[in-house]
């Protein structure tokens, strides 16, 4: 990737010329790498408590009593709530995204009334004077509890044998169908078909840092003080305003240190109620900090659907279209992110290719498992895996190489901006708005030399067997509705910058200060970002959906304009010139030589800085202080789309199942790196994640419903040394052009087509032995299962 | 995932480890390196009345080389020490071999050979090494000292002959012969995790270059480090020679009923075992393969 400096534009005569496209290191990085960032935990508030979540041990249960006495003799235990202490006020967790019709069935109050649905909800709320004996209470809270049968995967939901809410009366929370083009006649005519079921495996986001809150009422100012919020602060705050009777600037959602996202921090849980809950009612500060253990049963999991998808082709290899069935597993309850993971898998299913004739049925199950949410590339990661494989599988019928067959299927860059159609039902259709999908993909296998990966054949002289694996992608981003930037000089020469796009690592510090470093001509040092809470701005929807840079970049960019244009207009009165006569330099108003033609040089103006303006404003003049401030909203109109593939190789131990993965590149287009040193971070982090996912992550449930890898002893993550073998390429080819700095989102692409690659590459190794891979993840224990039957089948013939 | 309370004990010499433990028995337990034992009791599956901590205890952390090659290493010797010594990877090469596939260096600074061995983790390495090496346990009671072979000091699941009122104190690994060929494998998900499947032997071969003795061990195949007896017993009386690992290691699973879990099938255990006996065994086995003690 291009890590160095851009060409200086025309504009943007900051120090060292223009910021965005500097490859600079994180702002953040002296307080993160010295250790002196504060994470929720780090914060103590004078005579806070500690509160623990009494969690269901069972999948599915009747709860018969909750006795607390025991709990309650405990010294230092200072409270036990449980659902008959929250049902005046209790509200059920609201849907903010996807919500699909029938949905409002399926929610989840913040403690089980009469029913448990999955192991870990929570049933009752300890507090107490510290967390050793908060835990040591945990014990003491008698539940009595009358098990049932639970459901624990998509057919036994669909089936409404055993009901997860029998009120309900159907595990099926949604279904619907959607389409484009000639579905029945596409695949009525088509020359070739081939129909495939595909499974991608639960999983867990896993950020380093866990959920965490902190709250505290201060009854002199009568404001409730939530400090651990993360991701989506604004709806979390109206939500908690709403349930607790306070005004929404009575609750102060406020943002620390978080310790990564990748999603599921941050989003409206139990937790996000009971702990303020126990803060009001007791009066004093209410700390609970997740366990890792709590985490891997209580906060969102993702990825787990089950799909079975058909493709048609003419006989040519061109593609006609696709259809299919996309089971998607919710868990116990419909939760904040409502059906997002099926609904875009189904929406992301064609690709970035030519596929007039699309149909998919989409149906959102409930299970007694930890409830679904979305998890960087949300459906994404998984409608590839089951196109891009079942796209190999169709080559391989038609004689034809798989770098080929997507060559003759890609959408051309003539035909952008491309519609993809209405394949999501809550919203409009869509089109891809810029790109040139072919030469990414060229570009991907010229860098890994495709061409002669396939001429070192399939047998390694070690004996294992390679495989070369590909896949591409198109990747949404910057989703509205909205996002608000506030700009605000100091008389010190700071300018501070506001933003409700919470951080959570990615680095917004230094890049929103890059942003507006280029439109006020200051250096980058100058600006201070304040982000995510709700003190900063009026309003916010927060980050996700790879939108913070494009969505509240863009709204700091406009407001950088608008504090010049106001800048401009005081000093033209303040100095009794004409605005059009003042030009504005290196941070500085001039007053423009008249006539120009003259080629006099530009009088400095004084005052004639914002921080010179600030200082009067301090003074008390009000124009002045009018002046210095800036808000500005970017309403979002139609998303932006990234594109890219992936390109794996990997040699697989024929004998032990061992997958080596000897080459991975991600080439991603995002239109404008404003920072190509975090933008390679981002790549890089997710390919990584990516990665792992494919090879280890698995969250693994036992036929009674209970959660079998429930450590990091169990639950597997790729460490540091893994996966040395990552290369990543960013591209600037196709900037956006639905915003003024041409970007897409970056945090995505490298994840989106992990699996995709790595299936069609070990798939590739192992085709030879008769292997067919359609299900995620590649474990050894599952590759060892596939190579053995395959065995086994060429044996019997 | 906080500990349940306990008390803490700290003795400075053996005779008062020993009698803290003879005093609070079952309620009692060892704590050594804590590379497990912390972990379970954050996750309460263990909560102890009270914790006896090793780590002040005068003369468990002796590494003795003898002049013959014999080892005597104190229980509380920390992996990383096995690891690095000089003049061990010399002498017994089979631990030095091991010694790099034992979890993570940060955790191999802490954790100690006599924690591992005590621990009995069927899936662990050192249990497997102090077995194929031969190595004789010290365990002090308060009836005083007796000494246990490795190869009956596990019993199974986490399952040792240590009473519950004994302390390992020390290992002696008796000297590498001449003419031993060793061997190390294992699988892991991640490596630093424990085996799915593991081997550690040594084979013995004589002046004619016939194998005299063999120890083939299995770890991560059962409850317990186990040899795999019809292998050893195949490969006595023939020549030393890599071709025989083929010939020998379908033998591995003789007899084995492998552990099953969410990571490994018993089947693949199965196949997992067959395939390291013989890729080890030919190494071990091949031309120029490192031999015995080294000079």
């Amino acid at each position: 990737m291009n890590a160095t400096a851009s060409v200086p534009g025309q504009h943007g005569a900051t120090a060292g010329g223009p910021q965005v496209g500097r490859a600079l290191p994180r702002t953040e990085d002296v307080r993160f790498l010295t250790g002196r960032a504060t994470f929720v935990d780090d914060l103590k508030r004078p005579g806070q408590l500690h509160a623990v979540v009494v969690r269901s041990p069972h999948a599915h249960a009747r709860i018969l009593g909750i006795d607390a006495t025991r709990a309650l003799a405990l010294p230092g235990v200072v409270a036990v709530y449980t659902w008959g202490d929250i049902a005046s006020i209790a509200q059920p967790i609201p849907i903010r995204l996807a919500p699909l019709e029938g949905f409002e069935r399926y929610l989840q109050y913040p403690l089980a009334k009469d029913r448990v649905r999955h192991v870990g909800e929570p049933v009752a709320l300890v507090v107490a004077d510290d967390r050793y004996v908060a835990e040591d209470a945990l014990d003491l809270v008698d539940v009595e509890y009358d098990t049932e049968p639970p459901v624990t995967d998509v057919h036994q939901a669909e089936a409404d044998g055993t009901l997860v809410h029998p009120d309900a009366g159907s595990n099926i929370a949604a279904r619907y169908t959607v389409s484009r083009g000639d579905p029945d006649g596409g695949f009525s005519r088509a020359p070739y078909r081939r129909r495939e079921t595909f499974r991608c495996h639960r999983q867990a986001a896993l950020p380093m840092e866990t959920r965490g809150l902190l709250a505290e009422f201060d009854a002199m100012q009568r404001v409730l003080r939530i400090w651990g919020a993360a991701k989506v602060t604004f709806f979390n705050r109206r939500w908690l305003a709403k349930v607790f009777s306070m005004e929404e600037s009575a609750v102060e959602l406020l943002e620390l240190d978080v310790g990564g996202s990748f999603g599921v921090r941050g989003e409206l849980y139990p937790e996000d109620f009971l702990v303020p809950f126990a803060a009001l009612s007791l009066g004093r500060p209410v700390k609970w900090i997740e366990d890792r253990r709590e985490h891997l049963l209580a906060t969102n999991h993702s990825r787990e659907i089950e799909c079975t998808l058909e493709i048609a082709c003419e006989a040519d290899g061109r593609f006609i279209g696709l259809r299919g069935r996309v089971l998607g597993d919710l868990g116990a309850y419909v939760r904040t992110n409502g059906g997002v993971v099926p609904a875009k898998a189904a929406q992301f299913m064609p690709g970035p290719y030519r596929m007039p004739d699309c149909e998919f049925e989409v149906l959102a199950l409930m299970t007694n498992k930890t409830p679904v949410g979305t998890y960087r590339g949300p459906g994404r990661y998984e409608a590839n895996f089951f196109r891009e494989r079942l796209i190999d599988l169709a080559a391989a019928d038609l004689g034809m190489d798989p770098a080929q067959i997507r060559r003759i299927n890609l959408i051309g860059p003539d035909e952008m901006p491309f519609p993809s159609g209405q394949l999501c039902p809550y919203e409009p259709a869509i089109e891809f708005d810029t790109g040139d999908y072919p030469m990414a993909f060229e570009r991907a296998l010229a860098e890994t030399g495709y061409g002669e990966m396939l001429k070192a054949g399939n047998v390694a002289a070690d004996g294992r067997l390679l495989g070369v694996g590909l896949a591409c992608f198109v990747e949404s981003s910057g989703a509205g509705p909205s996002e608000t930037g506030r700009i605000k000089a100091r008389p010190d020469g700071g300018i501070d910058l506001f933003t409700a796009c919470s951080a959570s690592g990615q680095g917004h510090e230094t890049v929103m200060a890059q942003i507006v470093a280029d439109v006020l001509e200051r250096p980058v040092e100058a600006f201070t970002l304040h982000h995510g809470s709700t003190t900063l701005v009026e309003f916010g929807y927060g980050t996700y959906h790879s939108r913070a840079v494009v969505v509240g970049g863009s709204a700091l960019h406009r407001a950088g304009e608008k504090l010049l244009a106001q800048g401009r207009a005081w000093c033209a009165q303040h100095h009794g010139i004409e605005p059009s006569m003042i030009d504005y330099r290196a941070g500085r108003f001039l007053r423009r030589a008249d006539p120009p033609a003259a080629g006099g040089e530009p009088a400095p103006l004084h005052p004639g800085t914002f921080a010179e303006i600030a200082a009067l404003a301090d003074a008390g003049d009000t124009s002045a202080a009018a002046a210095i401030e800036a808000v500005a909203v970017f309403e979002v109109k139609k998303r932006t789309y990234t594109y890219g593939t992936h390109v794996a190789q990997v040699a697989v131990d024929p004998e032990t199942a061992e997958v080596e993965l000897l080459r991975f590149l991600a080439i991603e287009d995002i239109g404008r790196a404003v920072n190509p040193l975090l933008v390679h971070g981002q790549a890089i982090g997710a390919a990584v994640q990516g990665i792992g996912a494919t090879f280890l992550d698995e969250l693994v449930y036992d036929d009674s419903g209970q959660l079998v890898t429930g450590t990091l002893a169990d639950y597997l993550v790729a460490t540091a040394t893994g996966f040395p073998n990552i290369e990543v390429i960013t591209l600037e080819a196709h900037p956006s052009k639905l915003n003024p700095l041409g970007v897409k989102g970056a945090g995505e692409g490298g994840i989106v087509a992990t699996g995709a690659a790595l299936g069609n590459a070990v798939a590739a190794a192992l085709a030879g032995l008769g292997v067919k891979i359609t299900d995620l993840p590649l474990s050894p224990e599952r590759l060892a299962r596939a190579m053995r039957e395959a065995r086994t089948r060429a044996g019997a013939n | 995932m906080k500990a349940a309370a306990f008390d803490y004990l700290a003795p400075r010499s053996l005779d008062e480890a020993v009698e803290a433990l003879s005093q609070h028995g079952d309620d009692a337990r060892l704590l050594a390196g804590g590379q497990s034992l912390a972990p379970v009791l954050a996750l309460r599956l263990a909560s102890p009345a009270v914790l006896i901590d090793l780590n002040r205890v005068e003369g468990l952390g002796i590494l003795e080389i003898e002049a013959d090659g014999s080892v005597l290493a104190g229980a509380m010797v920390r992996s990383r020490t096995l690891e690095l010594s000089p003049e061990l990877a010399r002498v017994q090469p089979l631990i030095h071999a091991a010694m790099p596939w034992v979890a993570h260096v940060q955790i191999r600074n802490r954790g100690t050979l006599g924690g591992s061995l005590s621990h009995a983790d069927p899936s662990a390495e050192l249990p497997a090494v102090a077995v194929a090496c031969d190595a004789t346990l010290q365990l002090r009671g308060p009836s005083g000292q007796r000494e246990v072979a490795a190869g009956s000091f596990f019993r199974g699941l986490f399952t040792t002959a240590l009473a519950s009122d004994e302390i390992l104190i020390g290992v002696r690994f008796p000297r590498c012969p001449a003419g031993r060929r060793h061997g190390f494998a294992e699988i892991a998900r991640r490596h630093g995790d424990y085996a799915m499947l593991g081997v550690a032997l040594s084979v013995d071969v004589d002046a004619a270059s016939r194998i005299s003795a063999a120890r083939v061990v299995l770890f991560g195949a059962a409850d317990l480090p186990i040899r795999a007896s019809a292998v050893e017993a195949a490969l006595i009386g023939e020549p030393a020679v890599s071709g025989i690992a083929e010939q020998v290691a379908p033998l591995a699973t003789d007899g084995l009923e492998p552990r099953s879990d969410h990571q490994a099938s018993a089947e693949y255990r199965r196949e997992l075992a067959r395939v390291l006996v013989r890729r080890t065994l030919a190494k071990a086995l091949a031309p120029g393969a490192p031999s015995g003690a080294a000079r």
